[in-house]
């Protein structure tokens, strides 16, 4: 193993790291943007509301991230979509995990105690007071795990935008492959990055679930 | 106290699920200050007529009306909204699963629809929260969460979230049924305490003698049917129907 090319090239890495985690955070925002007004849809009134959520999450989970990233990288322009490598890889992911925390959030939403509710809304809350004051605090603190989980997932997706090339870890590391014909330092480089950023998020979360906890 | 005796009127109250009907046509007045047990065998209805009162349960057919007001009156669905959470306000509801708020204290569930609703302000909902917990004997347990609290105490402090709101009509659907033997008793303490501030109570309940001890009315309902309804003594020492014979039989023998 070349570790002096290792030491050599890790800050160009460090910078493609850099660019990561921005992907992830700008990612994150994006997915649960998407993923709250998903679950509000899925648990609407109106059945044609929920209709659109419950049709959003089965397109974005039931195809490959790859091709939806592709679709709006490559075929965007075709009808009028222009972005850069990085903004379509922000958007396209950022939608893509909106589905899956759509479910997460959903899921959340529905498991608390249908009573709750009920005794909200018997001391005469109304049912937008209900939700906010009642519902979601208690939802809020059952969904920080599985939101985890949904994080840790996005993160590494964000790998997928190499394919577009936005100029980031797994991109990067292919690019030095190209120069330096070692795929198994570059490669490894890049994992161990990878694999900091989602140990730092993961403590993150960790320690954000134990704070919310009611004692 | 009974100054006005349709102060809770149930007119021709009719409920289906479906194409199951479990209220056929119940009407029923409770004066101000009466204290109205419902009993009857399970699925019989007493639940779904109970939580009809506060439009929880919608009825398919009849009328709900509080102190002159039609509770279940047809509006558009915005006012209607309105119309009901100003009504709910006057009704406190008990459940027989307490239904705290788990991710707020004994005070800030007592505290938080007075302050969200009537504008309190913390000092004013601070001392509401004392008054009433004072009045369930929760004083103490003020700052505790509902999860370190037994089930008489969530149910006390349930009792005081509903009376916080001033409420003129008290609804208690079993209480007590989900409570250990030993707890029952201080529930129904702060309920006959209740009684001897005259508030206007139904309660429906599986505890005859705790009935037969503060109601003055008691209903007894089979298969969504009033079958029979008198003073306490009449109903349980000398019913008139078969049927409530029977089931108190039942029951009572049942209970030991
Ligand atoms: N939401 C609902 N959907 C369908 N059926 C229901 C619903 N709620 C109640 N029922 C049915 O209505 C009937 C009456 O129920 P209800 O809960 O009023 O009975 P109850 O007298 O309170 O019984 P228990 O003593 O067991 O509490 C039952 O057959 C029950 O299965
Ligand atoms: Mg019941």
């Amino acid at each position: 193993m070349d570790i002096d090319l290792m030491l050599k090239v890790y800050p160009f890495f460090l910078e493609a790291a850099w660019v990561t985690i921005q992907l992830s955070v700008l990612t994150a925002i994006l997915g649960l943007i998407c993923g709250t007004a998903g679950a509000a849809a899925r648990l609407s009134r109106f059945a044609l509301v929920r209709f659109i959520g419950a049709a959003y999450v089965s397109v974005f989970r039931g195809t490959p991230a790859l091709i939806q990233l592709f679709i709006l990288y490559f075929g965007g322009p075709q009808i009028g979509i222009q972005l850069d490598a990085f903004e379509a890889g922000v958007i396209g992911l950022g939608i893509n995990a909106g589905a899956y925390m759509t479910e997460t959030i959903r899921g959340a939403i529905i498991s608390i105690d249908n009573g709750q509710r009920e005794a909200a809304r018997t001391l005469g809350l109304s049912q937008w007071q209900a939700v906010y004051r009642i519902i979601l605090p208690q939802a809020a603190r059952l969904m920080v795990r599985p939101l985890g989980v949904n994080l840790n997932m996005l993160i590494k997706a964000t790998a997928l935008v190499a394919a577009i090339s936005v100029i980031e870890l797994t991109y990067t590391a292919q690019r030095y492959i190209g120069s330096t014909y070692k795929p198994f330092e570059m490669f490894l480089l890049a994992g161990v990055l990878y694999m900091v950023i989602i140990y730092v998020v993961g403590r993150g979360v960790a320690w954000l679930d134990r704070k919310v906890q009611i004692n | 106290m009974t100054d006005n005796p349709e102060f809770v009127q149930i007119r021709h109250a009719q409920k289906s699920f479906g194409k199951l009907e479990v209220l056929k046509d119940i009407s029923l007045n409770v004066a101000r200050g009466q204290i109205v047990a419902i009993i009857g065998p399970s699925g019989s209805g007493k639940s779904t007529l109970l939580r009809a009162i506060n439009d929880l349960d919608p009825l398919t057919g009849g009328e709900v009306w509080l102190d002159g007001v039609q509770v279940n009156k047809t509006l558009p669905h915005r006012q209607y909204e309105a119309h009901i959470n100003a009504m709910r306000q006057q009704v406190g509801m008990v459940f027989q699963h307490f239904n705290l708020f788990p991710h707020m204290t004994a005070r800030e569930n007592v505290t938080m629809a007075p302050k969200m609703l009537k504008g309190l302000s913390n000092d004013e909902a601070d001392k509401l929260a004392e008054e009433q917990l004072e009045k369930v004997g929760m004083l103490d347990r003020m700052e505790y969460y509902p999860s370190r609290l037994s089930g008489g105490q969530k149910q006390r402090v349930a009792i005081a979230r509903a009376l916080a709101m001033k409420p003129k009509l008290m609804l208690f659907d079993e209480a007590t049924s989900a409570l250990d033997p030993e707890l029952v008793d201080e529930v129904n303490q702060v309920m006959k305490k209740l009684a001897e501030e005259h508030m206007t109570m139904i309660i429906v309940t599986h505890e005859m003698d705790f009935a037969a001890s503060v109601c003055d009315r008691v209903l007894f309902m089979d298969q969504g049917v009033v079958v029979e309804e008198g003073p306490p003594d009449v109903v349980f020492r000398n019913p008139s129907k078969d049927r409530t014979r029977e089931f108190l039989r039942k029951h009572l023998a049942g209970a030991k």
